[in-house]
């Protein structure tokens, strides 16, 4: 697992809401069996033209957000389906964090296992975000908080043992592994 | 001792370590289904780690997503739809021959959509844990099981230890009240709650679906019913077993037989809420009001009755951009609008039951020539069964295609799919822009609804005269 400590960078923001994972990976891409280069693939049918060419007006393309890292989304990102590919394939297109007012359960939990980190924020600073694409942001994962350059800043939560996995950089199957003795014990008992 | 929800006796009946602040519970599962789309890379990291699969009779196999829904062609061979296709099936055959694990193979028996064959072999049991990488896993809670959707790196810890760090979800009651009326189904009713609580109206909670509309469903309609909390953004949807869920059960090859089947049953009783257990949240939905359900925009909360308008924008930006994709207007009807596309299938609407419904329809009428519709079936087992009940000729002599099982158009996978700007009414579980192919619109309804759309080849009420000229 990559650990995740702090991040500073601009934003890039998708404003509208139910942004699903087949928007952030369409089906069609996960016909793969490695997890490389899916970045090529993310926002796909939104950020190409039928013809295949970059859409100019969508968001991902234009310059200003270029190499950012960050992706401010609108409520409840990354509904629908399970796929690990859809944080896969945000990383791949290197953002490192997602920031929104809700966040699907299943992509959160994918995103936490891939070093990509959900952060959930009051609707008053997810406003201000919203209304300043590029704005430089800083978040750290330590002290759980977030600040926005020449604006409010806000604590956030990460679920305590997703939080130490990265920031320490360790594999939760390590830990389940470990309980080897515990998943043995459950199983007899239940025999 | 406290009153326990149904969801509160399946967690604590598989902690294998309970939570704390610093960390999750470990929660025991005790069935892990896979198919060929979310698990290679789970079983590269077991080979790469040097890891063996710790309980390969707890996994069950089969491959939906990337399969073709059309027979071997003259050489004998799948048509896949391109190579890579075939290679990601031809992986999932590899790393089950390696891990030992049971494989429902293209043109097998058990062969089917992973939410169909689960329970059409008796593997669902009641008061277990099942995991799948794949959202709809949520569709097996109808059977009174704890059934989530987990994503590869999840899939990955399910191999290698059967088990899965969780936090403790909140609870959320549905309870139904009423009857559903003549013509309305299970999709009408799980379209009506989810454009009621919205699609995140469920986000982290496990959705316990109670009441006599619930009691009063066949299990089919209950997996119709579970199938779809996902789409209200909830952890998994159930149901408390009753006598439905186990004469449905009774007989099938995955359940005990003679006095073990009689000790099961007694055991399965239990999980059940008691009935002074508290739940975080309640909502309440009187079926008895609900009316065959349309979707109108891109995502399953948008969605009116059948006879009813697009409601003005009330949730910003999204809507009117959803509107724009789907060449709708405000206060429009959708009744009338001419429909290219009707899909019959995927693991909400393509058991036998679903095929029943829609072949009431097709029986004696015509396909509109207008309109291509394909009727896939869920499973193998669906497949023959339709086709012992002469479901296949109905479709066929409509001008239907009939299809082998597959997930088909619902994930546009396999080749199905739509051309652009092509309107489907469709009997799958998401409208997602392009879900069903690039620049594709999809209008969710019941296989009901969608076969009087194939037959008046446009969007209309159940019960309107069909043209003269569709009769056969």
């Amino acid at each position: 697992m990559k650990p995740f400590i702090k991040l500073t960078s601009h934003t890039a923001v998708l404003p509208m809401a139910h942004i699903d994972t087949d928007q952030i990976i369409p089906a069609r891409f996960l016909k793969v069996t490695d997890k490389e280069g899916l970045g090529k693939k993310a926002f796909h049918d939104w950020r190409y033209l039928p013809d295949g060419t970059p859409n100019p007006d969508f968001a991902l393309n234009q310059p200003i957000n270029k190499a950012a890292k960050i992706l401010v989304a609108g409520d409840n990102f990354g509904c629908g389906s399970s796929r690990e590919h859809a944080p896969w394939a945000l990383l791949d297109f290197g953002f490192r964090a997602v920031i929104s007012t809700s966040i699907a359960d299943i992509f959160r939990n994918n995103a936490l296992k891939n070093g990509l980190l959900p952060v959930v924020v009051p609707e008053d600073i997810h406003q201000h975000l919203l209304s300043r694409p590029g704005v430089q942001v800083s978040i750290d994962l330590e002290r759980e908080y977030l600040e926005i350059e020449g604006g409010p800043g806000t604590r956030f939560q990460i679920e305590s043992f997703a939080r130490y996995c990265l920031l320490v950089g360790k594999e939760p199957l390590d830990y389940l592994l470990d309980q080897d003795p515990l998943i043995t014990a459950f199983e007899t008992a239940r025999a | 001792m406290q009153p326990k929800t149904l969801f509160e006796k399946l967690w604590d009946a598989h902690l294998v370590a309970p939570e704390a602040a610093e960390t999750p519970a470990t929660l025991y599962i005790d069935l892990h289904l896979l198919h060929e789309v979310t698990s290679p890379q789970a079983f590269q990291m077991l080979r790469e780690r040097g890891l063996k699969v710790r309980n390969p009779h707890r996994c069950v196999a089969t491959m939906d997503h990337s399969t073709p829904s059309l027979p071997k062609n003259a050489h004998g061979d799948y048509p896949f739809v391109d190579d890579q296709a075939k290679a990601q099936v031809a992986v999932l055959e590899r790393n089950c021959e390696e891990f030992g694990i049971t494989l429902h193979k293209l043109g097998s028996m058990g062969q089917g959509i992973v939410h169909v064959i689960g329970p059409e072999m008796g593997l669902t049991h009641p008061g277990a844990t099942i995991v799948c990488g794949d959202s709809h896993t949520s569709t097996h809670g109808a059977f009174g099981a704890l059934a989530f959707g987990i994503g590869t790196s999840e899939v990955g810890h399910v191999l290698a230890t059967q088990c899965l760090l969780q936090r403790k979800p909140k609870t959320l009651a549905v309870e139904m009240t009423g009857a559903l009326a003549e013509g309305v189904t299970a999709k009408d009713l799980v379209l009506a709650l989810i454009a009621q609580i919205g699609v995140g109206g469920g986000t982290g909670h496990v959705i316990e679906f109670r009441g006599e509309a619930v009691r009063a469903l066949s299990m089919e309609a209950r997996m119709t019913l579970c199938n779809m909390a996902i789409e209200a953004g909830a952890r998994a949807g159930m149901i408390a077993a009753d006598d439905v869920t186990f004469s449905y059960l009774e007989g099938r090859a995955g359940v005990p037989k003679g006095d073990a089947w009689h000790q099961a049953v007694e055991k399965w009783r239990y999980f059940a809420s008691d009935p002074d257990a508290t739940f975080d949240r309640t909502v309440t939905l009187d079926a008895s009001q609900v009316r065959p359900m349309l979707t109108y925009g891109t995502n399953p909360a948008m969605a009116i009755p059948l006879d009813g308008t697009i409601p003005a924008d009330t949730t910003g930006g999204m809507h009117a951009k959803a509107l724009a994709y789907m060449q709708f207007h405000a206060g429009e009807s959708l009744l009338g609008k001419p429909v290219d596309v009707v899909f019959i299938g995927s693991c909400t609407n393509s058991r036998i039951s679903d095929l029943r419904q829609a072949a009431d329809v097709f029986r004696g009428r015509r396909v509109a020539p207008t309109t291509r519709t394909l009727v896939v079936p869920g499973s193998r087992w669906v497949k023959e069964q339709a086709e012992r009940e002469g479901l296949d000729r109905i479709f066929l002599d409509a001008g239907a295609e009939w299809r082998e099982p597959s997930c088909s158009m619902c994930i546009a996978m396999n080749g199905d799919q739509l051309k652009p700007g092509e309107l489907a009414i469709s009997t799958s579980n998401r409208n997602f822009e392009g879900r069903q192919g690039p620049g594709g619109r999809t209008l969710l309804a019941s296989p009901i609804t969608a076969a009087w759309a194939a037959v008046a080849g446009r969007v209309q009420a159940q019960t309107t005269q069909i043209p003269k000229e569709f009769l056969v």
